[in-house]
C-alpha cells in the first residue's frame, strides 16, 4: 500500500480516536448533566469525522474508486446529533436537574 | 408535474442517497426513483414551508465557516475537559432571535449544538429567544454577540426571511 496513504489514514484514525476518547472522558468526569452533554456532541463531530475521513481514504484507495458511504454517515450524524442533544437538554430542564455550582443564568420553566 | 413532485430537490437527494447506499445498477435506479417520488408525496403533510435558498455561495461560505469553527472549538473544549473541573464556568445564555422562519431557526440551533462548547437547550414558545447552555463562558454578552453575528446573520441572508 502506498506509504503516503498509509500515513494519512493512520493520522486520521489516531486523531479521531483521541477526540472520541476526550469526549468520553468528559462524559465521565464533568460534574452535572448539562456539562456532560458537551462530551458526546464533540465526539460526534471531530471524533467520528476523523474516523470517517480515514475510512473514506482507505476504501477509496483499496477499491480503486471513490467510496461515498461515509459521506452519508456524516450527513445523517450531523442532522440527528443536534436534535438528540436538544431533546436531552429539554428533558433535563423539565425534570429540573441539579446544576453545577457556579452555573450562571437560569434554565427556563416551560 | 408540481402535483407529482412537490419537492424536486428532496426527490433528487432521496434518489442519490438510495443509489449511494445500494450501489449503482438499473434495478436500484428504478426502485430508488419510485421511492424518491412516493416518499415526499406520503410525508407531504409533515413538511413545513421550507424557505428558498437565496444565496448559494453564501450557503457554501457558511458551511466552510462552521466546519472551521467545529475544528477550532473542538481543540478549545478538549483542553477545558481535560483541565481542572472547578475552573469551569458553565452558564445558560439567552439569545434573542431575529429569525422568524422555523426552518431557519432549526438550522441555527443545530449549528449552535454542533459547534462544541455550546448546546442549544430550548426555543421559547413564541420563537423570539433561544436558550443556549455553554460549557465555559466568561462573558455571556460576547457569546450572544458571536452567535448572532457569526451564525444568525449569514443564515438570515441565505434564506429569504
Amino acid at each position: 500500500m502506498n506509504v503516503l496513504i498509509e500515513w494519512l489514514v493512520a493520522i486520521f484514525v489516531v486523531v479521531g480516536g483521541i477526540f472520541a476518547l476526550i469526549g468520553s472522558i468528559g462524559l465521565a468526569r464533568l460534574p452535572d448533566f448539562y456539562t456532560r452533554l458537551h462530551g458526546p456532541t464533540k465526539a460526534t463531530t471531530l471524533g467520528v469525522g476523523g474516523t470517517i475521513i480515514a475510512s473514506l481514504l482507505f476504501f477509496s484507495w483499496q477499491e480503486r474508486g471513490l467510496q461515498l458511504h461515509e459521506v452519508l454517515i456524516t450527513l445523517f450524524l450531523f442532522i440527528t446529533a443536534p436534535v438528540s442533544a436538544h431533546m436531552l437538554a429539554k428533558a433535563a430542564m423539565h425534570r429540573d436537574l441539579k446544576r453545577m455550582k457556579g452555573t450562571r443564568g437560569e434554565p427556563w420553566k416551560q | 408535474m408540481k402535483r407529482l413532485l412537490p419537492y424536486p430537490s428532496l426527490t433528487l437527494v432521496l434518489w442519490l442517497t438510495w443509489l449511494l447506499l445500494n450501489g449503482f445498477s438499473v434495478g436500484h435506479a428504478l426502485l430508488g426513483l419510485i421511492l424518491a417520488v412516493v416518499l415526499p408525496l406520503g410525508t407531504r403533510p409533515f413538511w413545513p414551508q421550507v424557505p428558498l435558498v437565496r444565496d448559494r455561495m453564501g450557503l457554501l461560505r457558511f458551511v466552510l465557516r462552521v466546519a472551521k469553527d467545529i475544528l477550532l472549538a473542538n481543540l478549545a473544549v478538549a483542553l477545558k475537559v481535560l483541565g481542572p473541573v472547578k475552573d469551569l464556568q458553565p452558564g445558560f445564555v439567552e439569545v434573542p432571535l431575529d429569525l422568524r422562519d422555523s426552518f431557519a431557526i432549526t438550522v441555527l440551533t443545530s449549528t449552535v449544538s454542533l459547534t462544541p462548547g455550546t448546546v442549544s437547550a430550548d426555543v421559547s414558545e413564541d420563537r423570539t429567544r433561544l436558550l443556549v447552555h455553554a460549557l465555559h463562558v466568561e462573558d455571556p454578552q460576547a457569546l450572544v454577540a458571536e452567535i448572532k453575528q457569526r451564525y444568525e446573520g449569514p443564515i438570515k441572508e441565505i434564506f429569504e426571511c
